[in-house]
């Protein structure tokens, strides 16, 4: 078949590699139809996370085909069309119990502060994934989910990370009726977070990034305010002073890693490595937060240190909730949401590339090139 | 730069629908049950079969009940993740080692390209292509700039001295 394959940071290609097998009877094989490059990808794409081996294939966010079932999946049959969450969960453990459907103790044997995730290094278990035309998906009755009849697949694919992590980062932030929500990033995370803030009933929905091209989207497609950083002297001083000196409720960071703005944070944490990546949106955050306000973190970060101002969360009594999304707790409400229109995801692709391709979707989407907002892979046997 | 406030939320689509004055504390919440305090002692899924290496956390007793089976260690780089996985995820040994274990993996796949008969297309896997199409400029300014520097480290190391 068909797989996207890791040769080093910011080297990728199309290979042909052996068929995914059943290796555990919860196991199901699906053919893939629709697959996202994620902004995280970027992270693993650009060598930052540790334990990335060459040879791997990513993908988290994937849909497919049912093809082949082990003998213990119920729930599913051949032939079903799936939305996959992108975490592993087995559904048992106290975490999964819990609903904390990303922090699974069964699925990821090489670290502990994460369940497994597929096509995402070692680090969340070391799993091929969905940037591919067939993946093995462990667990098949418990994450993934019938596609409803009639959704559209480019809708679907979007409610594998993309709109329940917008959708967690809202709510994450405890929002409540009137107050002003600040997000870090109008990439396809913080374009959702916008527009999901609203559902919980903020005041006031701000974005703040610096590519113009997503701004506008974001402006139009939330129905919210968009800054560019670029133009201010400080993003701290401005949010504080729209916000009549006072700070934001809730602050979103939706960048992870990769941010930008601070050269510092840049230096040490995106070229050097001496941290977990670049925590600019974090420290934005904190320091553009009312006090006790709270801050919500769904950008990605590696598994060491980074630079923030914990003083700064003390001293003013912010609290800090974060985590990967609970996509299985999710779905049943957000896939009613996509139905009944509350949230339209499709817009949010802007590049449908072929699966063959992807060395190049990679790099337009890291380099932000042709005003990309999220690029979808699609396998020749979904064309 | 535009601001604006607004007060009323006609305009917003669905403003609201999913408001709730309990959703704070919120998700992620620890919601304790009885079976907490027995530890690990959930009814565990079937073990997947253990036919491959797997290196395990130190911060856990045992495999996972399923795993990935992506690129078993191997090689320098896999003697490097075999030392790393040593030390816990609380220890710079640990990551330290596994970064520098990626870097390592980075010319073990070359050599295996290589050896396989292939010459790694290093452009095409860089997505140049892309630039090309959508960076023509920034593209060739960034060739020029490889060839600049390239030409003058050749005249550096290539010239007589006086």
């Amino acid at each position: 078949m068909l797989a996207m394959n890791y040769r080093g940071p910011q080297r990728v290609r199309i290979d042909e590699k052996p068929e995914p097998k059943i290796l555990h009877p919860q196991d199901a094989i699906v053919r893939v139809t629709r697959s996202c490059i994620c902004g995280s990808d970027l992270h693993l794409y650009n060598g930052n996370v540790p334990d990335t081996r060459v040879g791997m294939t990513f993908g988290h966010e994937f849909i497919g085909e049912v093809t082949e079932i082990g003998s213990e999946v119920q729930k599913l049959k051949v032939g079903d069309m799936v939305i996959v969450p992108f975490n592993i969960a087995c559904g048992k453990c106290h975490f999964c119990k819990q609903g904390l459907f990303g922090n699974c103790h069964e699925s990821n044997s090489q670290a502990t502060a994460v369940g497994g995730i597929f096509g995402y290094s070692h680090t969340a278990g070391g799993y091929d994934g969905g940037q591919a035309e067939y993946v093995r998906v462990p667990y098949a009755d418990v994450g993934p989910t019938v596609i409803p009849p009639g959704m559209d697949p480019d809708d679907a694919v979007l409610l594998t990370d993309v709109v329940p992590t917008g959708y967690q980062a809202a709510e994450m932030g405890g929002i409540q009726k009137g107050d002003t929500v600040v997000i870090f990033g109008a990439g396809p995370i913080g374009i959702m977070a916008a527009r999901c803030s609203w559902l919980f009933g903020a005041g006031r929905v701000i974005v703040i990034d610096k590519l113009e091209y997503r701004l506008e989207f974001v402006r139009n497609y939330a129905n919210c305010e968009a800054y560019n950083y670029e133009e201010m002297d400080d993003p701290v001083v401005f949010v504080k002073k729209t916000t009549d000196w006072m700070g934001a409720d809730v602050c979103i960071d939706a960048v992870g890693a990769e941010a930008s703005g601070n050269l510092m944070q840049t230096i040490t944490g995106r070229k050097l490595l001496l941290q977990a990546g670049s925590a600019t949106a974090v420290h934005w955050a904190v320091n553009s937060l009312k006090k006790g306000g709270i801050l919500s973190i769904v950008g990605v970060y590696g598994p060491t240190d980074n630079l923030v101002p914990i003083g700064n969360v003390v001293n003013k009594g912010i609290t800090i909730r974060a985590n990967q999304a609970s996509v299985k707790r999710l779905l049943p409400k957000l896939i009613d949401h996509v139905q009944n229109g509350v949230i339209n995801p499709k817009p949010l692709i802007t590049h449908r590339v072929p699966l063959e391709d992807v060395a190049d979707a990679y790099h337009i989407f890291s380099e932000k090139l042709d005003n990309c907002i999220k690029p979808v892979l699609i396998p020749p046997s979904a064309r | 730069m535009e601001n604006k406030t607004p007060k009323d939320y006609s305009h917003i689509k669905n403003w609201g629908i999913d408001a709730d004055p309990k959703n704070d504390p919120t998700y992620p919440m620890k919601h304790r049950t009885d079976a907490e305090q027995e530890g690990y002692s959930w009814d565990r899924p079937t073990q997947q079969d253990i036919n491959i290496e797997v290196l395990h956390s130190n911060e856990r007793p045992n495999v996972t009940a399923v795993f990935g089976t992506s690129m078993p260690p191997s090689g320098l780089s896999g003697m490097i993740r075999r030392f790393a996985f040593k030390h816990s995820e609380n220890s710079y040994l640990h990551w330290l080692p596994l970064l520098m274990a990626d870097r390592v993996n980075v010319v073990e796949g070359v050599i295996e390209d290589f050896s396989k008969g292939t010459v790694p297309n290093i452009f095409a896997e860089k997505g140049w292509k892309a630039d090309w199409e959508h960076n023509r400029s920034g593209l060739i300014q960034k060739v020029g700039v490889l060839a600049l520097v390239t030409t003058a480290a050749v005249v550096l190391l290539t010239r007589k001295k006086d």
